[in-house]
């Protein structure tokens, strides 16, 4: 592993927030073709690593590295143009804007040229509604407000548009919180599709069945600092559940694990 | 995964999914639209006027011309505060870049002999520098850009008033028009265009002629051509470039829209710049249209833009409402008052009328808008 270049590295990186301590010497690789999972209770620094990443914030202190080159992202815009696509867990989504102008917001694919260069809206409308089938949710209205949608297809939204321009990186913070099943096992196969096509993919979330079926590695926060790295080959599901909530969920493991593989094997023969 | 879509009973679920597509209705996408409001008031205060006014002269050409003259001046400084309003912005600065911008074109041309087009030049890159500075201010110190614009609305007042009286003794400068013959540059904002064809109009009996055998409407004022060019441009930049679609995002929520990879930046310092250019288009009408340039134009034309702007349905909070509702609401403006002139009506009512029509479309904002939201 270790001669391979990652997709994304993090050399001792911290960021403050005046005198908050947000991040302080966090260092870590994801390789292409891999799915980290940032696991860490509520105020652990996950959803702040992962804006550092995508260039929300600057870091203080540190490095950050995509495949070798070190870079600085000014704004999300450069994260973006470098391939580093994000569902954040605001969603970043404009309640008052139609679905197509959201999904395309930042990234309008035009026609023409010159003063008469236009969004091919036509074009926007199609790819949305597809992007959106592909996830399982039905648009009806391409150009409906992303306000009137519930918040498991605004969800949807975010994820798909991550999912259409992550060329190489993939950050989803918390993506399925709100997500029924069905949903949330779609996005589950979005990210080991991306994971198959080559794409690092970095993962947060709270729910165990969720992170472990398709984790790699699973980095662990708290407070802002790192306690480590650990292959999923060295460690049990009970472990990560374990690291994801100090043991609280314990009690209801053996029931969930029960439910989940027989939803499991319920997804598996709609497949076949 | 479309695989596992495929092998989905398809048939129910597509004729399931045309039919809600029908349900949304041509009316409902008509209701959804900002301008709609501004729309029914401007066919309503049509109507009443034509009512009211009849043998007044208001809609013979003569007074067509008249108020959409009025409508056309405000309408120029409404469209970019419209843009700036989706943006998520105000400027109340435009007023009193209306009176420097006056200054900046009189002085120059009439005290030291430059040529206009030189002295609106002039203008056009201090009103730049205006709506860069007002831009840069709100985006770096994250005021509100009502309490930065405020301040500006003070700075380029008292600096008009203050650089013309150290040049010039005077808070008014006057004698432009001779300068404006032959200046390729003023006549972009000077005279009438389409005078052949009222001409040829006189000529066969279609419209009616003076004593001197001219037709009363001798041509079609360079203001309205400005504000029908300007709007239409406004619109087009809205509804179909990136740049449109990053002036909702950018007002709707500035937050995820940098988080999406919009320049919300970049966007306001541009929005902020195209205010103070239309106070200066305006000023460059008025200048040429007058001959003259006086400190105190343009007093209150901030808050003129921002009413017309808000019955034209735009949202106070930014990102909704459009350049042709700003128009609409420029429109009424010009009816109002122009109808309140005709019809004889004591001139006071005027800005009772239009503040009561300010609440009226607040309301109706706010109303319509919850309605969009509930709309699935
Ligand atoms: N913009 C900010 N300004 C100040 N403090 C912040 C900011 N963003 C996050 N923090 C603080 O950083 C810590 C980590 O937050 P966060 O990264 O959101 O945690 P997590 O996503 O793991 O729940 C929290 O204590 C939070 O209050
Ligand atoms: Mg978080």
């Amino acid at each position: 592993m270790s001669e391979r270049t990652p997709m994304i590295e993090m050399r001792n990186v911290s960021k403050h927030f005046g005198s908050v301590i947000a991040l302080s010497d966090i260092s870590m690789q994801v390789y292409s073709g891999e799915v980290m999972c940032l696991l860490g209770d509520n105020g652990a620094g996950k959803s702040t690593l992962i804006k550092t990443l995508s260039g929300v914030h600057k870091p203080t202190h540190g490095q950050m590295f995509v495949d070798g080159q070190e870079i600085r992202f000014k704004s999300p815009a450069f994260a973006l143009d470098a391939g580093i696509a994000t569902v954040f867990q605001d969603l970043a989504m404009i309640p008052l804007m139609s679905i197509t102008r959201n999904f395309f917001m930042g990234r309008e694919p035009t026609v023409g040229w010159g003063p008469l260069k236009r969004v091919d809206w036509k074009y926007a409308d199609r790819i949305a509604m597809e992007e959106m089938a592909k996830i399982g949710i039905d648009v009806r209205d391409p150009s409906q407000p992303v306000g009137t949608l519930s918040g498991g297809e605004r969800q949807c939204v975010a994820i798909a548009r991550a999912v259409y321009f992550g060329a190489k990186v993939l950050i989803l913070d918390e993506p399925t919180s709100a997500l029924g099943v069905k949903q949330a096992s779609v996005v589950l196969r979005y990210i080991a599709k991306a994971r198959a096509d080559g794409l690092s993919v970095i993962f947060i979330t709270h729910n165990v069945h969720h992170a472990f079926p398709v984790a790699n590695a699973f980095t662990l926060l708290s407070r802002g600092g790192s306690l480590g790295t650990f292959r999923k080959e060295d460690v049990t599901r009970e472990e990560v559940l374990n690291m994801m909530a100090g043991g609280a969920e314990l009690e209801n493991l053996d029931a969930e694990l029960a439910e989940f593989q027989r939803s499991d094997q319920q997804k598996k023969s709609q497949v076949a | 995964m479309s695989s596992n879509e495929n092998n989905q009973p398809a048939a129910p679920a597509a004729a399931d999914q045309d039919e809600r597509i029908q349900k949304v209705s041509f009316w409902k996408k008509a209701l959804n639209r900002p301008e709609l409001g501004a729309l029914a008031g401007a066919v309503l205060v049509l109507a009443f006027f034509i009512a009211a006014s009849s043998g007044t002269g208001m809609f013979t050409p003569a007074g067509i011309i008249n108020f959409l003259e009025v409508a056309a001046q405000l309408g120029i400084i409404a469209t970019a505060a419209a843009l700036l309003m989706i943006g998520g912005e105000f400027d109340l600065s435009i007023g009193s870049m209306i009176g420097l911008a006056g200054i900046l074109i009189a002085i120059p041309a009439v005290e030291y002999g430059w040529p206009l087009w030189a002295a609106i030049l002039l203008a056009f890159a201090c009103a730049g520098l205006v709506g860069w500075i007002n831009g840069n201010l709100v985006n770096k110190t994250g005021l509100p850009s009502f309490i930065v614009t405020l301040g500006f609305l003070f700075i380029l007042r008292g600096l008009a008033i203050g650089v013309s009286r150290l040049l010039t003794g005077r808070t008014q400068v006057g004698g432009v028009q001779e300068h404006i013959p032959g200046d390729w540059f003023a006549a972009l904002f000077s005279g009438e265009v389409a005078t052949g064809l009222f001409s040829w109009m006189a000529a066969n009996g279609w419209m009616a002629t003076n004593f001197a055998g001219n037709p009363v409407v001798s041509g079609i004022p360079v203001s309205i051509v400005w504000w029908l060019g300007l709007t239409a441009v406004a619109t087009w930049v809205l509804l179909c470039t990136p740049y449109g679609n990053w002036i909702f995002a950018s007002g709707g929520d500035a937050n995820a829209a940098r988080n999406s990879g919009v320049p919300v930046h970049r966007v306001k310092i541009s929005l902020f710049m195209f205010t103070a250019f239309s106070a200066t288009i305006f000023a460059c009408i008025q200048v040429m249209d007058t001959g003259s340039a006086d400190t105190i134009r343009g007093l209150l034309k901030e808050l003129e833009a921002i009413i017309a702007v808000v019955i034209g349905g735009a949202l106070l909070t930014g990102g909704y409402g459009s350049a042709i509702g700003a128009a609409l609401g420029a429109l009424i403006f010009g009816m109002v008052q122009m109808g309140i002139f005709y019809t004889g009506v004591n001139t006071d009512w005027f800005q009772v009328f239009m503040g009561v029509m300010l609440l009226v479309a607040v309301l109706f904002n706010n109303f319509m808008r919850k309605k969009a939201m509930e709309a699935k």
